[in-house]
């Protein structure tokens, strides 16, 4: 395949570029400092003081102490981590309590477990993708192992108020867990008074390369190694030191620090501008997800009558990538988990797309996404026999509501 | 990203014969938007039943609207007789094939001609799900589309009805009303008859390595154990708990409460397991 133009990138919730000063300090490591962080000779120890200088910039970056952070190889193996931990340190526990918008490491673990005989609870959302704390208060038990709430969704970009969970987990004596895979970079971080127990990060969606992560762990919270084999870090996670790219997330958690205020300035305004835009170019569109409690980079926006995929694909076209949570382009037949738990009508969340910006976007790429997009939506529609006032007689018909996770499948 | 031929993409890109037909001989519509695709289809028919043209007005996915593009280009010159021959195959070949999990696009298709010649004939639109036995409730699918599909197409898994038809694809709960569907069509007693035939003695074997391979061991290793199976003697299972377990004061408790049991779930309610 002939590579493609430089793309008008609009999907770092998916991934992110490798950040210019990222690349440059971890490629010595995959040239010349090939040497094993483990080893007793001074080759090896250059590399396991540059692993120990990584750790303490992530440790930073998240206001903790660089003893409280495992590399692992990616977010989703932190948060198996997490979870793991969390029920084979109290196996007498028996009783988890996670929400319905997860990302699918967390969810799946969760089901995985509820599979083996775990009771699960799970909170729903408002129609804004906010948590109800009561119902949160109200579900912990004397049996409950551990809360796992993310700390922003992937989706929709609303931030959940961690400190408050915290909060109540401290009152009932829980272990805490946060996916935090979209928050970190993109909301400043105090983990000394935040008051979670275990904290997953991922290296991609903050510019370092894919195929790193890291979990925090608070001192004194369980651990029980999913990895077993040498004793790197610590005895925590076995297998030699993805060198390079831990000195990648190291720099990527220093870099994101540093662009923290940039991020909720700056990116911000682009965010806004282009919802803005979009919602008053284009008829029979909303955004999904709530207004202010939202990360700083991210908008959901449904375009009624119009279907996620083909809107995609036109974009793809002119070289703007981003996502949708329609069913068309997982493959699933039901949209995204996420919007139905949002209670988003079917209507509307088949249309519906994900704009997740970046430091490197700029006002003309902005520009560009608001000149095009009318025209996409127009296309499609002209093509759709739906139209305003003239929604299908069976507009209604696909009752299915039971797909939630935990729901109908036990 | 989807696999799509570059047909698809090309009809994609390039609809042929997009748009609502003036005064149509006949229309067909299936599908709804909280369903994610619907499909109407125009028809004009001359009076030697030749359909002189045909367009659509489609909402869905890439592949929907090449599907529609590509049904429409191949109903033009047909006589009706020829149209109601056309299956969801002839679709799906024109565009060079399409992806398993879209195959219902080209269903979707042949449901909306078949609504359309009905109209054409004077019959009534069927009403929604007025033909035959509603099957799956969340996309609003009935047995007689199921059916139609597994003949049409070969289909041998309730995962290949979903790729065709959705059917299932929502909450789960018709999936074993469509094993039973399926295994009739096919001409089989459905896959859980009353009476299972009792296993040979290689089969069980075969069985409980497999189960030990693939459920009992993952498992037992994510808590740092493993487990090593030793002979297989009728119904007496002999395993060998390795690693963590093999040191673990609730080994036992493993073998009974956690091998037995998966064993006699997945294999054979009368296996016994024992630790050597």
């Amino acid at each position: 395949m002939a590579p493609q133009p430089t793309p008008l990138y609009f999907d770092n919730n998916a991934t992110t570029r490798v950040a210019p000063e990222v690349l440059e300090e971890m490629l010595p490591l995959l040239t010349d400092l090939y040497g094993n962080p483990s080893s007793m000779h001074r080759f090896g120890g250059q590399v396991g003081r540059l692993l120990a200088r990584a750790r303490e910039r992530v440790a930073a970056g998240l206001g903790c102490s660089p003893e409280e952070i495992v590399f692992t190889s990616c977010g989703t193996e932190s948060d198996n981590t997490a979870l793991h931990s969390a029920v084979t340190a109290n196996p007498g526990k028996k009783h988890l309590v996670t929400t319905r918008v997860e990302h699918p490491a967390v969810l799946n673990v969760a089901q995985h477990l509820e599979k083996r005989g775990y009771d699960v609870t799970w909170l729903g959302v408002d129609s804004q993708g906010l948590l109800d704390l009561d119902e949160l208060r109200r579900a912990l038990r004397d049996d409950t192992a551990l809360v796992s709430v993310m700390f922003a969704n992937n989706e929709t970009g609303t931030i959940y108020p961690m400190a408050d969970i915290a909060a109540l987990c401290k009152e009932r004596g829980v272990l805490l867990h946060t996916d935090a895979v979209q928050a970190v970079g993109k909301v400043p971080m105090d983990l000394a008074t935040l008051g979670v127990d275990y904290l997953a990060l991922s290296g991609h969606k903050l510019h370092a390369p894919k195929g790193v992560g890291a979990l925090y762990v608070r001192r004194g919270a369980p651990l029980r190694p999913f990895m077993l084999g040498g004793h790197q870090e610590r005895g925590r996670r076995a297998g030699t030191e993805n060198m390079a790219s831990i000195v990648a997330l190291g720099k990527a958690v220093e870099l994101a620090t540093a662009h923290i205020a940039d991020e909720n300035t700056r990116v911000r305004a682009l965010r806004d501008r282009l919802e803005r835009g979009l919602l008053e170019s284009i008829p029979d569109a909303r955004r999904n997800g709530h207004a202010d409690q939202r990360l700083p980079n991210t908008t959901n926006i449904s375009f009624k009558y119009v279907e996620g995929e083909a809107i995609l694909l036109l974009m793809d076209e002119l070289g703007i990538c981003a996502s949708s949570g329609s069913a068309c382009t997982s493959g699933s037949l039901e949209p995204s988990h996420v919007l139905r738990a949002l209670g988003v009508p079917f209507t509307f969340a088949h249309g519906s797309i994900r704009f997740s910006l970046s430091r490197y976007n700029t006002e003309a790429e902005v520009d560009t996404v608001l000149r095009e997009m009318p025209g996409i939506i127009a296309r499609l529609r002209a093509m759709s026999p739906f139209r305003e006032g003239a929604d299908a007689p069976d507009g209604g018909a696909c009752a299915c509501s039971c797909a939630t996770p935990g729901g109908g499948t036990h | 990203m989807w696999d799509y031929t570059d047909k698809v993409k090309e009809h994609f890109l390039n609809p042929r014969n997009a748009g609502a037909m003036e005064n149509p001989d006949a229309v067909g519509e299936v599908g709804s938007l909280a369903c994610g695709d619907a499909l109407k289809l125009f028809l004009r028919i001359n009076d030697q039943g030749v359909i002189e043209n045909a367009t659509f007005q489609t909402f869905g996915c890439a592949s929907a609207i090449a599907s529609s593009s590509a049904l429409t280009e191949i109903l033009k010159g047909k006589t009706v007789a020829e149209a109601e021959a056309l299956t969801n195959k002839d679709i799906a070949e024109y565009l060079g094939g399409l992806p398993k999990e879209k195959m219902h696009c080209s269903v979707m298709g042949e449901e909306a001609l078949a609504a359309a010649l009905k109209n054409w004939r004077g019959e009534a639109a069927p009403e929604a799900h007025a033909e035959g036995e509603l099957v799956c409730r969340c996309f609003g699918v009935t047995d007689v589309t199921i059916r139609r599909a597994i003949e049409e197409n070969g289909l041998r898994t309730v995962e290949e009805i979903t790729n065709y038809t959705k059917a299932g694809g929502g909450c789960g709960d018709c999936v074993p009303r469509l094993e039973e569907i399926l295994a009739e069509v096919l001409g089989q007693a459905p896959a859980q008859a009353p009476a299972p035939k009792p296993l040979t003695n290689l089969q069980r074997m075969q069985k409980v390595m497999q189960v030990i391979d693939e459920v009992v061991a993952p498992s037992l290793r994510k808590d740092g154990g493993d487990i090593e199976l030793v002979d297989v003697d009728g119904t007496d299972v002999s395993v060998s708990l390795r690693g963590a377990c093999s040191s673990c004061p609730s080994s036992q408790l493993t073998l009974t409460d956690f091998v037995q049991k998966t064993l006699r779930e997945q294999v054979d309610p009368a296996i016994r397991v024992k630790g050597v």
